[in-house]
């Protein structure tokens, strides 16, 4: 029994209009949780009056503006998505997995390549040699928190105690000492690890989101310290005067036996800037080098495995006391040689540059590129430190688009840009694994 | 029964307090070597807790857990952290809820199992950072011991899936295997049948009484699955509400009063209801 045409219409025009107006009443509800929540961001503005007294400058346009700006756009996507939810992870199509994974490949080596390339190609261009240099700490830092964080699924929203650190130590012992940067290099590192260890051992029993405050309040100590201990570290003023590198001894100066002069090269100051990105290019493959032979050996098996289960580690005769520990040390060694590197980078350090924001960048960096993947690690710093520059001409807004493009990232990739794991070993050498199956069991 | 020459386990008036609630009371048994131990009774009796006391994830309240090894090493388990149980006395465990490593491989879950002889391979990860060929020796025969284990549960073809993605029943297998892996002389398992049908329950009798037979591991299990208990069982002891109400052979306790009323109430209503009442 089939119905007649005429009540087909008939429910097609209702289904219409109940469509309808289940987005209008949706797109009627966000705009009014927007003008709530807008009215006073937005809505009303404090300016100084004639007087000089506090006046509330109304905004009513801008408000107006943006409330229509959420109507319409709730209204859309309530018409085009209907019930489906944006809030679902984008499925890549099944043909674009292999050459994904074919071109991940090689990704690697390209990034390695132009990295290498770099001050060739730009020479004469020492914002782009800057950039790369940030860039390039930024993919450290990010490599040794994805030890921690990625790896050994400890949230640790401290990092930058440890940058700290590693700056200061260098600092510090070049000023008092007179040592060389190669020699403070592994001492501000070995400084930063045994720091890592005293900061992990309170935080033993604890996990994901009480592991992140009492991290986080590890991260401000330090800087607070650092800020108030005038003495040591020369409280607010910082340290000045921090011994830049030398090439094996040749100082990147005008004298006779600098480095230039010694190379029969005409004196130009993108040397240093050249053997400083070399410098940290080196330092980030070493810990690069270091995370994925430390990912095959049983160590950092068992820091995933940490991760994953910390009960059924133990209950395998894991001991996870040391394990964690030294998660936490090798990550923090990592981040002392970044400190160690920026200090003498930049020949002036102050506690300004540790602060909260860069240790929210760092595991930005490390969650945006995928938990435990080396090379989204690289191209989220790349996408992050790189972007940020790209966009400077947007001026307060770059903050806007940056906060929306990490909110789009998380909607559509809750796993980071790039959630393949690879399996530190495998049964069947040489067969590949479908990338896009693993990370799918109730991982964590 | 208490002779010392062969029992393995030795757990003397174990008594375990949760604030005011004694879940274990004065509770003595012995496992025998190189037999399947069943630990009975209804929800709630302190199965788990014991369980629990004996590899080390709670401190007894008051007791004495032995473990003597082969050699005639003995262990006292209430003293031991709960990763040197497993690392020292060599008594490994199984969860009532599984817990596998999910996002890790199969494989890489059976590897894990065996970290400590890897690390000391590894020359604590730093011989293995420069590659020594001793550690790539000892990788590989942790790989061989994986693979025969894998091989023996038939999850070879799975080796390199994300534990996760395996089916239920293969997820017990591969949790039991994956202790086995510890190479450990007691296994305890809690409720390796729950959850599982006719036919994997008896697969799962024949992979324990291989465990017995071929690697001479005594067992001490939990089960609520009677056709699992009766048929593999050497001895069964049976608690309830933190006491041992029976400790004997499987036929003993088939046709014990005692066990019968705590599985299935007193003939007296008025005494099950009371006893019903009572429990929390």
């Amino acid at each position: 029994m089939s119905p007649s045409p005429s009540v087909q219409d008939n429910s097609a025009n209702t289904l219409g209009i109940s469509v309808l107006a289940a987005a209008l009443k949706e797109a009627a509800l966000a705009a009014l949780v927007a003008l709530g929540l807008f009215f006073f961001l937005i809505g009303i503005k404090t300016d100084q009056g004639p007087t000089g007294a506090l006046v509330i400058m109304p905004r009513f346009e801008a408000l107006a503006m943006i409330v229509g700006a959420v109507f319409t756009g709730s209204f859309l996507r309530a018409l085009i998505a209907g019930n489906k939810s944006i809030m679902s992870r984008v499925e890549l199509p099944a043909w674009i997995v292999p050459k994904l994974q074919w071109a991940g490949r090689f990704m690697g080596a390209a990034f390695l390549v132009f990295a290498l390339a770099l001050p060739f190609l730009f020479f004469n261009n020492r914002y782009v040699l800057d950039l790369g240099i940030l860039v390039l700490t930024y993919v450290m830092l990010g490599w040794g928190l994805n030890i921690v964080v990625g790896l050994a699924g400890l949230l640790d929203l401290g990092y930058v105690a440890f940058y700290a650190v590693g700056a200061y130590s260098y600092a510090l012992l070049a000023q008092n000492f007179g040592l060389s940067f190669w020699i403070g290099l592994p001492l501000a590192g070995i400084l930063a690890a045994f720091w890592g260890v005293l900061l992990g051992f309170p935080v033993l029993r604890l996990r994901g989101d009480y592991l992140a405050i009492v991290t986080l309040g590890f991260g401000e100590i330090i800087r607070l310290v650092l800020l108030n201990w005038r003495d040591l570290t020369g409280g607010p003023n910082g340290i000045s005067g921090i011994p830049r590198p030398s090439f094996f001894g040749l100082p990147f100066d005008e004298s006779a036996n600098g480095f230039a002069a010694t190379f029969g090269l005409e004196f130009t100051p993108t040397h240093r800037l050249v053997f400083l990105f070399y410098l940290i290019l080196a330092l980030a493959l070493v810990t690069n080098w270091v995370t994925l032979r430390l990912r095959r050996l049983p160590i950092g098996r068992a820091w995933e495995a940490l991760r994953e289960d910390e009960i059924a580690c133990r209950a395998l005769g894991i001991n996870t006391t040391n394990t964690k520990l030294t998660a936490f040390a090798i990550g923090a060694m990592f981040g002392g040689f970044s400190g160690a590197f920026f200090a003498t980078r930049q020949s002036f350090i102050s506690p300004e540059s540790f602060n909260f924001g860069e240790s929210a960048l760092v595991l930005a960096i490390v969650v945006l590129g995928g938990m435990g993947s080396q090379l989204g690690v690289a191209i989220a710093a790349l996408a992050m430190i790189g972007g940020f520059e790209l966009f400077r001409g947007f001026e307060q807004y770059r903050m806007l688009l940056f906060g929306a493009t990490m909110v789009i990232i998380m909607i559509w990739r809750p796993r980071g840009l790039i959630a393949t794991r690879t399996p530190s070993l495998l049964l069947a050498a040489g067969k590949a694994k479908s990338a896009s199956s693993n990370r799918d069991g109730d991982g964590r | 029964m208490g002779d010392n020459a062969e029992s393995i386990l030795a757990v003397e008036h174990l008594t375990m307090h949760f604030g005011g609630l004694v879940a274990v009371d004065n509770f003595s048994f012995a496992a025998r070597r190189g037999e399947v131990t069943a630990l009975i009774g209804p929800n709630g009796a302190g199965k788990t807790t014991v369980f629990n006391c004996v590899t080390g994830f709670y401190k007894p309240t008051v007791g004495m857990i032995r473990l003597l090894h082969p050699d005639g090493r003995e262990f006292l388990l209430e003293r031991l952290l709960d990763f040197r149980i497993t690392k020292l006395a060599r008594v490994a465990r199984t969860f009532q809820n599984i817990r596998l490593f999910p996002g890790m491989t199969v494989l890489e879950n059976l590897v894990v199992a065996q970290h400590n002889p890897l690390m000391v391979a590894s020359g604590f990860s730093i011989a293995g950072l420069f590659g020594l060929k001793s550690y790539a020796q000892a990788e590989k025969a942790a790989i061989d011991k994986a693979r025969y284990w894998l091989d023996r549960t038939g999850l070879l073809a799975r080796a390199d899936d994300n534990a996760g993605q395996l089916a239920y029943g293969e997820q017990r297998r591969l949790e039991i295997v994956r202790a086995m892996c510890t190479d450990p002389v007691l296994l305890c398992l809690d409720e390796p049948a729950a959850g599982l049908n006719a036919n994997e329950s008896a697969d799962l009798n024949k992979l324990l009484l291989f465990i017995r037979a071929e690697h001479g591991t005594s067992i001490v299990l939990i089960e609520h699955d009677m056709s699992v208990v009766m048929e593999i069982s050497d001895h069964i002891v049976v608690l309830d509400y933190g006491l041992k109400i029976a400790d004997g052979t499987p036929s003993d306790i088939r046709n014990d009063p005692k066990v019968i009323a705590a599985y299935l109430g007193h003939e007296d209503d008025a005494t099950e209801l009371s006893g019903a009442g009572a429990r929390p």
